[in-house]
Formats: structure tokens, sequence, C-alpha cells
């Protein structure tokens, strides 16, 4: 009996993310599909595709997605171009997308990744569809369109397929959205569909030099528990097929969040043709390497910058590092009580374990950085605890609290806290939380 | 019986107003008598409007009658494009030229017929019946702006707006004996006019004289945040080039070794003889086939077409897609078809290369001439049917004005020849380099001037 063949996960994954331009995309309306009061308010001829009407491109959309191709390594193309793309759908008002077809903004860059770097073929710029919803009106079932959301900036990221594992998808959609929202660029709240998540997935032998004759599209996935869900999913399942001689089918297949499945919705034998040309509406665009490079020093920090930064800098070991620069308006300000800290003898690995295990809490600002800073150190600098001085105090708050010293006896240990601020408020020079809480546990125990 | 009012140039009616010798409500009153007595004959207008109280006559254009073609969007009035799949179809805004003679203080008399979707040369493939030329009402206009031009010619109308993709504003101006004038490509905004064939499609006035041409031009011209294919050139008063000397100026024969133009190159020889007389240099020259004109603009333009008719989906405008008639179907196919997999590199893609080779070779030319003459239509009016049974009856009518149209030059039509039995014309076409149309002004007025075949003109 033959070993069983290992396989290896194939994986890209598509990435659309709406762009939080103040206007949309091709018209000057309001680019606000998530709290707008109604249905169809934020409309105009363009974006409902009336005859006549004509696109004019969003110039800061267009700048923010090449910003976006120069943080993720991406070149751009200093020439560029719209194109149509078509296909009929009700929610698409013109017949057709305008989108980006052979030459795209950004094209060649890089993600890293724990597990290794992802490369990025393309990001290219492109409008959103309308929005549809089924509802049952007077018996009747019905479909409405709601326009607010046509012609919305979309930016298009895609992979190459070079992820490897459930795990490393994951990462890489939220290092992603992490850059996207550094940028301050969008939102990309998921639940809403400001990001979403598309993974081609198949599977090859894993001593195989080419990629495998097929792959399946997994569409529709608006969070990371469920794109890693997804993916796992579909390499059990493909095992399942190709140990079986069998070649899944090269299909679109949405995702079950309840059944934790992927189930079939359409078979793709070739790609639908859509019959791209050149939008003759919107003159091509040329730029200079001069006007990039000036965009290139707009770029802000990146979480990958500000990691390295702080393990040159800082000294700061890798995984406080990654885990404190996740959140950009925190970081920002972690970054501050960093270099506020670094000034003063300060132990720089401690307070990132500190920020960690929130002992200390994240100042609201900047400003409010010295203040924390300042407590913390102080309660570095403890006197020992003098036992002589303390006690009457730890005695007389034992007394004035009796049934929170029967509750600390009986089991419940966890009212040492409110005993111990009790006593904090008395002292002006602060012990050692530890030691402190070690003698208030001792004249406790002493007490039965 | 009319006061003849209605026969008033745009200029004669400007200048009447201020000097008062007549009103604008007496204009009107003048247009729409004759609309009463000729319209159901010709079929010029699909809609006319109620008689307005008189726009203040100190804005420029002072409530002057403008005939409208019904491919361009007239908020609050229904717009069609001559099909019957927007006959209820009420636009909630106006095109940007609408806007632009709304604040110039003109009038809109009507909507004018075309063929459907502008999809034609003749005026005859509209869903609303077909339009007779006024000449002759044997006979069609022309198109697609028939309508318009019919509207001129029969002075059911001061002046009028069409538009034109390859021919549609010179070619029926030149069939119905008036001037017809194409801008340059990006001079005019296309912002609220059903798309025929975008990267070509050019609003222009059609009028009786090049003056009136002048006049209406200064109030559609110029760059619109709309419409990112217009240029922000600005805006000169065209009116400032007429009455020109043309001495010295350098201008180019074209097609007269085209097969099939015998009978119409005389008169054009006639025309440049007229020309050099009044002090220009004209010499005979070559110019690439506009036979291969024809592939170019059939591909592009039905591709195009194929693309800016998808919004049409049957869900929205009233009615479905089995209201296209026959001409539109047969374009939609065709640009699918040349758009397609496999079929896109070796039809549009070949065809925009071709393309190339025209502004390529009109690049050369105008190094030696300032400006190039031709034929604007192989032939007269034809007679009425003579689009039946035809599918290709534009591209090949079209066929003179298609180099210029795709390379996006502006070209004037004029009246050059008037034969007397059948009441018929032949058009002088003139065209000259992008954002030149002051050459055009000074050529075509001059010429206008000079000779006797202008029917507005006293000679």
């Amino acid at each position: 009996m033959s070993t069983a063949q290992s396989y290896q996960l194939v994986c890209g994954l598509e990435i659309h993310a709406e762009l939080k331009t103040a206007s949309k995309m091709f018209c000057g309306c309001k680019n606000d599909p998530f709290h707008a009061p109604q249905p169809n308010c934020y409309t105009c001829p363009v974006c409902l595709g009336l005859p006549g009407a004509l696109p004019v491109a969003n110039k800061r959309a267009i700048e923010w997605t090449i910003k976006l191709g120069l943080a993720l390594g991406c070149k751009i193309n200093l020439f560029s171009k719209f194109d149509r793309k078509h296909y009929y759908y009700p929610d698409l008002p013109k017949g057709y997308q305008i989108s980006q077809y052979d030459i795209p903004f950004c094209a060649d860059g890089v993600l890293e990744t724990s597990e290794g770097p992802v490369r990025i073929t393309r990001i290219h710029l492109e409008e959103d569809t309308g929005k549809l919803l089924h509802k049952t009106i007077d018996g009747q079932q019905v479909s409405l369109i709601d326009f607010n959301r046509s012609s919305v900036p979309l930016v298009e990221i895609v992979s190459e397929p070079d992820i490897r594992s459930p795990q490393q998808a994951k990462e890489y959609a939220k290092k992603i959205r992490e850059i996207l929202r550094a940028l301050d660029i969008a939102d990309c709240d998921m639940e809403q569909g400001g990001m979403r998540l598309e993974a081609n997935t198949s599977l090859k032998e894993s001593d195989a030099a080419e990629l495998p004759k097929y792959k399946v599209e997994v569409k529709n996935i608006n969070s990371f528990r469920f794109l890693e869900q997804a993916i796992a999913y579909e390499i059990t399942r493909q095992t399942v097929l190709l140990t079986g001689r069998t070649t899944p089918a090269q299909e679109t297949r949405g995702f079950n969040p309840e059944k934790v499945e992927t189930f079939s919705q359409r078979a793709k034998e070739s790609a639908e043709d859509y019959r791209y040309f050149p939008d003759p509406d919107l003159p091509p665009l040329r730029f200079t390497s001069e006007q990039i490079e000036v965009w290139r020093t707009e770029l802000p920090e990146l979480p990958a910058q500000r990691v390295h930064r702080w393990m040159e800098t800082f000294h700061l070991e890798r995984r406080f590092a990654e885990s404190l620069s996740g959140n950009r308006e925190q970081a920002i300000i972690i970054d501050e009580l960093f270099v506020q800290a670094s000034k003063l003898d300060c132990n720089l690995n401690k307070l990132a374990a500190a920020i960690e295990n929130k002992r200390i809490a994240v100042p609201e600002s900047k400003n409010e950085v010295a203040v924390v800073l300042e407590t913390y150190l102080t309660t570095l600098q403890t006197n020992t605890v003098d036992s002589t001085a303390i006690t009457p105090i730890i005695t007389q708050v034992l007394a004035d609290n009796p049934d929170l010293v029967t509750k600390y006896t009986s089991g419940q240990k966890q009212v040492i806290g409110f005993l111990m601020g009790q006593v904090l408020r008395q002292l002006t020079d602060k012990p050692d939380p530890k030691e402190l809480q070690n003698l208030i546990v001792s004249i406790l125990q002493q007490g039965n | 019986m009319t006061n003849k009012l209605n026969t008033l140039t745009l200029a004669e009616y400007l200048a009447g107003i201020t000097e008062k010798r007549f009103t604008a409500a007496e204009v009107q009153q003048a247009v729409h008598s004759e609309i009463a007595a000729k319209n159901s004959q010709f079929n010029i207008y699909l809609q006319v409007s109620d008689t307005q109280d008189a726009a203040p006559s100190d804005l420029p254009l002072a409530a002057a009658p403008i005939a409208i073609k019904d491919n361009i969007l007239t908020k609050g009035t229904v717009t069609t494009a001559s099909s019957k799949l927007l006959e209820a179809f009420n636009p909630p805004y106006s095109a940007t030229i609408i806007d632009k003679l709304h604040s110039a203080g003109a009038s809109v008399v009507g909507k004018t017929n075309l063929d459907a979707w502008a999809h034609g040369s003749s005026t005859e493939t509209s869903d609303f019946g077909r339009t007779l030329n006024p000449r002759n009402p044997d006979y069609l206009p022309g198109g697609s702006s028939g309508g318009s031009a019919a509207a001129v010619a029969a002075d059911l109308c001061i002046a009028a707006i069409g538009t034109e993709t390859a021919g549609s504003i010179r070619q029926p101006a030149a069939w119905c004996g008036t001037v017809g004038f194409k801008p340059t490509y990006g001079r005019v905004s296309r912002y609220g006019i059903v798309a025929m064939a975008s990267s070509t499609d050019s609003p222009g006035p059609i009028t009786k004289t090049v003056e009136d041409s002048a006049i209406v031009l200064n109030h559609i011209a110029g760059h619109d945040p709309l419409d990112s294919t217009t240029v922000p050139v600005p805006v000169p008063d065209y009116t400032s080039y007429l009455g020109k000397s043309i001495k010295g100026l350098r201008i180019g024969l074209l097609y007269q070794d085209v097969a099939g133009l015998e009978a119409v190159n005389e008169k054009i020889e006639d025309a440049a003889r007229e020309l050099e007389r009044l002090g220009a240099v004209v010499t005979t020259s070559k110019a690439l086939d506009p036979h291969f004109a024809i592939s170019v603009y059939t591909i592009a333009q039905r591709a195009e077409v194929s693309s800016n008719l998808a919004r049409f989906d049957g869900i929205r405008f009233g009615h479905d897609r089995t209201y296209f008639a026959a001409e539109a179907k047969r374009r939609i196919m065709l640009g699918t078809y040349t758009l397609a997999k496999g079929y896109a590199e070796k039809y549009y893609l070949t065809a925009q290369k071709v393309r190339t080779l025209f502004m390529q070779d009109y690049e050369r030319l105008f190094v030696d001439y300032d400006l190039l003459i031709h034929p604007t239509s192989p032939g007269f009016a034809k007679k009425i049917g003579a689009t039946e049974g035809a599918s290709m009856f534009g591209e090949l009518e079209d066929m003179l004005a298609e180099p210029s149209s795709v390379t996006g030059l502006p070209g004037v039509s004029v009246p050059c020849y008037r034969n007397e039995k059948t009441n018929l014309f032949l058009g002088l076409n003139i065209i000259a380099p992008r954002f030149r149309e002051d050459l055009l002004f000074s050529a075509a007025d001059a010429y206008e001037k000079a000779t006797g075949w202008n029917t507005w003109r006293t000679p």
C-alpha cells in the first residue's frame, strides 16, 4: 500500500476595499452608503447610469491607490487607464463597470508574513455597484436596488497564489487591513462590506513543481475567522477528492458560517468574457516619477516599519513590537511613551510587558503620556514595605471592613484588591504592590 | 400667412431685437405658425414646446427659437433619441449645452427627429417615421440630424443644434442646403447627450449662415467639469473671424482620385476656383483612402454603441430591449462581436491602430496646408426609401466625413451648388486642425459671401 500523498495549499487572495473619499469615484455624490438616511439619496445621473451621463475620475482615490501600491512595494505604472468591464446585473446601472484591465495603477508588490512573503500581482481601482435588497412586499417577492453605493471607489488587491496555510491567509488579510487603516484610506468595516475577501484555492502534490490545473474560488467571506475556516474546509474537501483521483471542479463556492462549510454556487468552465476596452469617456492618465516620489514621501510610517524601528531603536523584542503596533491610533501613542521612556532610565521591554498585561492603560492622547509614565516609574521606585508604619493602617482597614474579611477567609480572595486600594489611599509613598499584598494577607491570616 | 419673421437668420434676429424692429414673441409666433403649417407633412419635430413668455431680451440670445435634436436631454420634456424604447423617458436633468443655451437666453422650440439612437445618415430609420427634405419632399434630409437640418431649411426655427459621430451634422446640412458645423472633439460638452460613439460624438450648430454657427458656437463651446473629454482651451469670440481675408491661405483639395465621386468633384473644383479668386492657394493633394475609414468607423463605433446601449437594461426607462428596432440591434450585435474574446484584437484593436494612421496622415497634410476641402457627401440627397434593405447605408454615405470624425478634427459644410431641376444641394466640406475653428469660420464665411448658394443671403 502506498503512503498517502501529501498535498500543499496553493492559495491567492483577492481583497476589495472601499476607499473613504468624500465623494464617489466618478461623480460628486457623497460617498457614505453605510450611513445614508435612506436608499437612493446619494445619487446623480452619473452613478445612476442615466443616458448622457459621463464619468469624471476622483483624483484623491487615484492618489490613494498609488500610495497603497507604494506601501506594498509595487511598481507604479506611469501610464494607466480605465477600462469598461461589461456584464449584466441589476445593480450595475450602465451595464458595465468602469475598472482597470491590463494596465493597473500598481503591480508587482510584496507583503511579508511570518510564513514567508506573499507577492502582490496588482492593485487597481474600480467603481462599486449598487446594492440589491430582497424583500416581500404585498406578498410578492421583489428585489429592490439601492444606488447609494453605486460608483463608490473600490480598490482591488490581487495576490499571487503564494499562501500556504489558512493562518497565513488570515495574517495576510489582517496586515492588508492594517496598512489600509495606517494610510487612513479605508475603514475596512467587514460587516458592512467595506472590505471583502475572496480566496482562490487549490492543492498541489507537495513535490510537484507546477501549479495545479484547477482553482476553486471562495467568495463572500466577510470575516477573518470565516476566511480561515473556509480555506481549512477547502483543504479537507479537495484532499478527499484528489485522493480519490478526482480533480475538484473549477467553480465558485460560497461559505456557510453556521455549517462551517463551503458550497457550490456556480460552475466556471472558462472566464467570463467581459469585452474589456479602454473607456473613451476617461482620457488615460500619465504620471511623472517625480510625482510618485512626492507621494512616497507623504506615506505615514507603516506597521512593518514601526516594528522594525522599535526593534532597532528601542531594542524591543519582536513579540512586543508586533503585538503593540497593530492598532494604529494606539501605536502612535505607545510610540510616544517609548520615546519619552527611553530618555529616562527605563527598561522598555518591561514597560512593553506592563502595557501588554494591562498594568498600564494606554493613554487616550499623547498629552497624557508624561503623566502615565511618571505613575509607572513611581510604582517601580517603590520603597520596601515599612511594616511598622503600615501595619496599623492595614489593621484599621480590616477593622472597618469586617464583611470583606469574612469573604476573604471564606475563599473570595479577590476582595484583597479592594482592601489594598483602601490601604494605598492612605499612603503617600506607594509601596511595591506585591509586598503590600503579602503583608495584608499575612495580617489576615494572623487574624484567624 | 406668416409675416416671414421665421425666415430670419440668427444674426438678423438678434440685430432686429436690439433695434426693436420686432419682438421675440412675434418671431415665436411666426415660427409656430410655420410649424403648424408644415410639420405634419415633413415630420421635422417630434415635440414642439408651448409658446413661452420670451426670455428677457438683454440676454445675448434674446429668446431666439432654437431647434434641438432629440438625443439631447431636456429636463422636463420627453427625450426619445427617436426610439420607441425611450418614448416615455422624461429626463431629470438637461444636457450642459442646453443649460448654457438657456443661460444665454435661447428658447427651445422643440425636439427634432433623427435616425433612432443617431444610427444612420438619412433620418429614415427613426422609430417615429422619416423626415422629408424641405428642399424637395421626394427626398431624404440626410442624418442622423435630419430633423434639425430640415428645421433650418424649412425656417421652422432660427437655428438648430445637431450632433455628429461621423457626418451626422455635416451631411444632413449638405443635403438640406444649410450650414453644418462640427467642432473639434472636446470643444463642446457631451454631458447629457445620449451617447452613440463616445470617442467621436460632437454636438454642434446647424444654421442658415456661417455667421449664425459662429454665434451659436460662442455659447455652447467650452470646458465642462462634467465631461472629462472636454479640453480647457479658452473659447475665443468666433464671430471675430468672420469677414476676414483668406489671402495666402493654403488649401489642400482631397479625394479627387476617389472612384464614384466624379459628379460631385466637378462642383468641388468650381468651389476650389472660387476660393482661389478669394486669394487662397489651392492644390490637389493625396490623402489616405477614405474607404479605410469606413472599417475604422464601423468597428469602433459599433463597439462603443454596443457598450453605451447596455444601460437600457429593461429595468428602467419604461421599455425593455425588444423596443430596439432592427438597426440598433444589428449594431449592438456587431459591436459585441468585435469586442468579444478572440476577436477584439483582430477587429477593435486593429481599427484603433488604423485610426492612428489617419491622425498621422492629417498631421502630414497640415504641414503643407492650413485647411483641406472635399465634397461633404458622395452625391445629392437620396430619394425616400433609399435606405430600406441597405444596412451599411450610413457608413458608405458618410465615407468622406468619417476620416475627420474619427480623428476629432473640426469641419464645416457649406452649400456649394444647387441643382435647379431638383432643388437639391451639394455641400463643400472644409476641415481644419484641432481647435482651429477660427480658420474654418474665415474660409467658410468668405466663400459663402462670395457665392450665391446660400438661400438666406441676398446675392
